[in-house]
This record gives C-alpha cells, structure tokens and sequence, in this order.
C-alpha cells in the first residue's frame, strides 16, 4: 500500500534522512523505532506532505504521492496523528473531530463513525463542549486518536502515541489502536520510542538510526536479535 | 450634545470595525499586518462610485459588485505579493506590505487623479430629529448594515464548516493541512472576506462625508489597525469592539476636547489600553509563527 524508495529530506541545509527505504502492505501494522533524533517523525511528516523530499518517491496505492499537497495526501485517506498530538487548542473538542471529517460526504456514516468515536473514548464524549485547549495529556491524545479515525482513514500514522502518558493511559491507547488494526482493517505505520511496545503490537518493524534504517524485520523476530535487545529494549 | 457625539462615534466607530475586521483575519492566519488594507477600503469606496457613475444603476445593486470586485483585489494582492513571501522573514514581508499599500494608492491617484471627488452616487439625505440628538437615515442604514454584516460574519465563521476550517488554519496551519484543508483557499477567501468588508466601510464613508480621494486608505487604514490592535488583533469580537472604542473616544475627545487632536485621541486610547492590556481587550497570548 504504502512504498518509500531512496527517499532523502532535508531541513535548510542539514539532512535528516539519508536514503531510506521502507514498505507497507494493506492491513499491516509496521512500527518504526529508533533514539530520539533518528528521523522518525520527519518520515511520517514525508508521507502526508508536511516536508519535501529532495530525492526518492513515495507511493500510495501506487500513485506518486512525492510531491502532491498535504491536503490532497489527506484526501487520499492518509491520517497523520503528529508528535506532540497537534490538536487545535482554540476549537472544542467536538469541532476538532469534525475536522477528522473535513472531507467526507456522507452525514451518516460520519455521525455514525461519531457514536463509534464516542463509544471507544468515553471520556471524549463527557468534553465534547470543551475548548480542547483544557484537555489532559492523557484526554488530547485520545482526541488526537480520535479525530483520525473520524477519517476512516486507509493508512493511519502515528507519531509516539505513547508519550508523556501514564502507563496505564498507554495500555488504553495501544489496545485501540490494535483493534483498529484488527477489526477496522486499518493499515498502521506506528512511529514509536517505547520499542518493547511497539515490537509487541506490531507485525514487523525498521529500526532508525541517524536518517538511516538499520534493521528491519518481523517483529518477533527482531525483538529476539541481541543487538536490538541491548540497544532498545535495555536487555 | 453627549448623545448626539455618541451616535456620531458610533456611526465611525462601526466602520473602523468593518475595516479592523480585516487586519484581524489575516493576522490570525498568517501573522502578518496587512498594511495595504487601507488602500484596499479606499479602492472599494472608489468602485461603488466608478461603477455607479458608469453604470447609472441603483447603488444597492452597484455595492454587491463593488465588494465583488474589492474582495478579488484583495485575493490578487493575497496571491501576487504576500504568498511569494509565505514563510519569509517579517520585516520582508512589512516592506512588501507598504509596497503595495504605495502602489494601490498610486496607482488610484493615476486613474482617478489626484483631487477629492464627491461621492455622487444618488443618495437621498434625510434628517431626523429624536429631542436634541440629529440623526440622518444614513446613519441608520450605516448602524443596520455594520451590525448585520457583523453577525453574519461572526456567526459563518462559528457555525459553518468552512468558518471552522478558517479558525482550524488559525490555529495551527500545518495540522490543518493534515485535515485536508485546503489552506491556500482559506487564507484566499479570509482575504476576500476582509476586502469586501473594507469596501462596504469605504462606500459607506464616501456617502457619509461626500468625498472620497486617493490617499484616504492611510488614515482610516491605521485607525482601523489601532481598532485591531486595541482589541485584540486575531480576535474577531475585540476588532468590533476595539473600532467601536476608537469611533466614540475620538468623537467625544474632538468635541469637549479639541478637534485638532482627533488622531491623537485614537492612538492615545490604544496606547493607554495597550499598557494596562497587553494582549488588547479580548486578546489571547498568541505566539509569534516562526
Ligand atoms: N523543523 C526542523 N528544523 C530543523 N531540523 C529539524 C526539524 N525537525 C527535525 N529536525 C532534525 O531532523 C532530525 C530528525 O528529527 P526527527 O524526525 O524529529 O527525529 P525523531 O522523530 O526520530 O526523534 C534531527 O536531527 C532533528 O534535529
Ligand atoms: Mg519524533
């Protein structure tokens, strides 16, 4: 589904990816993990057009997608949840969910997706009149979740769903996105610090260092390779 | 003589809020001081009185075309001089700003000459007395016109998806990208809207004091900025608010006070709020894009 060839980015004059090459097939969920700094989050920025790649191609469905606008990368069902969440502070909780919707048609399905929406975060529901701005940590990330799957996205990527939340917030928000996964069939490209996490839920993984993918498997299997084990699993 | 300065301050006041409405709109999305806004209101009082004489049709056909034509400048000028600059330093983009603040009003004094013109647009003036306080049925229309356009605007941008879209760009211009907004056309019509409210303000001027002349857009164009300032600039309320304020305090300071200060009270009320308010009635901290 999703296909990263070559691709190179750079901030100014400094590089941030060197060539990295990663895929994504329909129904997956892949993480990419890596130390702070190692470019994971300007990957995922790369995909839905927020940064210009200065080489390499990405493609979607096999459609180009390298240099086309943000916006048309959203219409083509790609749902970014950004570092730090990037809720909109100034609007209630309900209107940032109806921009997850921004581009949908159908009323029904989206006040439907709503309820669903809803269901899943409860507490969403208790603050939907809220200015998102108060929300929690724990609460804005939910809202973040939240508002991509108001998308119906195909490709779903989230950036360190896990951080600055309590452990237990992070068992909460990992068993949604499994089920997303799962019984949505939503493809995930899951951006991730906490790699233990990340090797457990996903189905395989690339390993980033320095803008370059160091490793790459089944996670399973990479959870079992002693370098990685040393390196981010703190074994 | 209080009530009758009131009405009159209010009857400005009104309009520096149509045209504060502007700089406040673009600066929410873009942080940038639109300084060719003025040129903008003046240009607009320039179209209703050009197609009017031109035409020879009733104004209240003639002023939806000319906020037609006003809000596509204001488009044009968005596209040719301020999204070339997008992401650009701010003193580039305040130096390209008053360029094209100097040329719209260079170029109004090549077309339409330098002089005063009357705002002959066949206006029938009525007087009205209400016990000492004189007020003129354009004084209403002006008031009913100012509120309305107000309330439709504040409740488009609250209520519809695409005001919600205006506010989300707002906010965070990236993120909205990500939503599949289409921020290019966000930011398009914000500086539509803006210019079509400038020029309702500018047409209305020209009636209300029968002139209109090229370099008008300098001094209405930086009460109204003091408007913004004073209320809050990004807030939409504290632009009515704040133009309001700057109508009445001028008004009242050149009646009791001296007409000769009429400017000075405008700055003086926004450097006094400013000092106790920093952010402006209504305004929020906002952090300055990078
Ligand atoms: N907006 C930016 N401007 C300049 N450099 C940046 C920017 N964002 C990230 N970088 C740099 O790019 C590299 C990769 O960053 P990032 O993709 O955020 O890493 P990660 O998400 O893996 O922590 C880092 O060296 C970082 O300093
Ligand atoms: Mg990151």
């Amino acid at each position: 589904m999703l296909e990263i060839h070559e691709l190179h980015v750079k901030y100014g004059v400094i590089p941030a990816l060197h060539g990295i090459s990663l895929s994504v097939k329909e129904g997956e969920m892949v993480s990419l993990i890596g130390a702070n700094g190692a470019g994971k989050s300007t990957t995922l920025r790369a995909i839905s057009g927020i940064v210009r790649p200065t080489e390499g191609y990405i493609t979607l469905c096999g459609q180009e997608i390298t240099s086309m606008g943000a916006h048309k990368i959203a219409g083509l069902g790609v749902a970014h949840v950004p570092e730090g969440r990037g809720v909109f502070p100034n609007l209630t909780v309900m209107e940032n969910l109806s921009l997850g919707a921004y581009l949908r048609k159908n009323k029904l399905e989206i006040a439907e997706d709503a309820e669903w929406v809803f269901e899943v975060f409860p507490r969403i529901y208790e603050r939907k009149k809220q200015l998102a701005g108060t929300l929690s940590g724990g609460e804005l990330q939910m809202l973040a979740i939240a508002r991509a799957m108001m998308a119906r996205p195909r490709l779903l990527l989230l950036d360190e769903p896990s951080m600055g939340l309590s452990p237990i917030l992070v068992e909460e928000v990992f068993r949604m996105v499994c089920e997303l996964n799962h019984d949505r069939g939503v493809t995930i490209l899951l951006v991730e610090q906490n790699a233990r996490m990340a090797l457990t839920v996903s189905d395989r993984a690339y390993v980033m260092e320095t803008g370059e993918i160091v490793a790459s498997g089944v996670s399973q299997e990479l959870m079992q390779r002693d370098e990685i084990r040393r390196a981010y699993l703190g074994a | 003589m209080f009530l009758q300065q009131l009405v009159n301050g209010l009857t400005i006041g009104g309009i520096y809020a149509l045209i504060a409405i502007g700089y406040s709109l673009v600066y929410g999305i873009l942080r940038i001081v639109n300084f060719a806004h003025g040129d903008i209101f003046m240009m607009g009082s320039f179209f209703g009185l050009i197609i009017s004489k031109a035409s020879g049709l009733s104004f209240l056909v003639v002023a939806p075309i000319a906020m037609a034509c006003t809000g596509m400048l204001g488009m044009l000028v968005e596209r040719l001089a301020y999204r070339p600059l997008r992401g650009a330093d701010s003193m580039s983009v305040l130096i390209c700003a008053m360029g094209v603040s100097t040329l719209l009003a260079n170029l109004a004094q090549l077309i339409f000459g330098t002089q005063t013109h009357l705002y002959s647009v066949g206006f029938q003036l009525r007087h009205f007395q209400f016990g000492s306080v004189s007020i003129t049925n354009l004084q209403f229309i002006m008031v009913i016109i100012t509120v309305v356009s107000l309330t439709i605007l504040l409740a488009f941008v609250k209520k519809t998806k695409f005001g919600i879209a205006m506010r989300a760009t707002s906010n965070n211009l990236t993120t909205a990208k990500m939503m599949g907004i289409n921020t290019n056309i966000v930011i398009s019509i914000t500086f539509a809207i803006g210019s079509m409210l400038a020029s309702g303000a500018g047409m209305m001027v020209g009636m209300y004091y029968d002139a209109v002349f090229p370099t008008m857009g300098f001094s209405y164009g930086i009460k109204a900025f003091a408007a913004a300032v004073l209320g809050g600039i990004g807030s939409l309320p504290g632009a009515m608010l704040g133009g309001l304020t700057i109508g009445v305090v001028e008004s009242l300071g050149s009646a009791y006070l001296s007409s000769g200060y009429r400017n000075a009270f405008a700055f003086g009320i926004m450097i006094i709020v400013l000092i106790l308010k920093p952010t402006g009635i209504m305004g929020k901290v906002v952090r300055e894009k990078v």
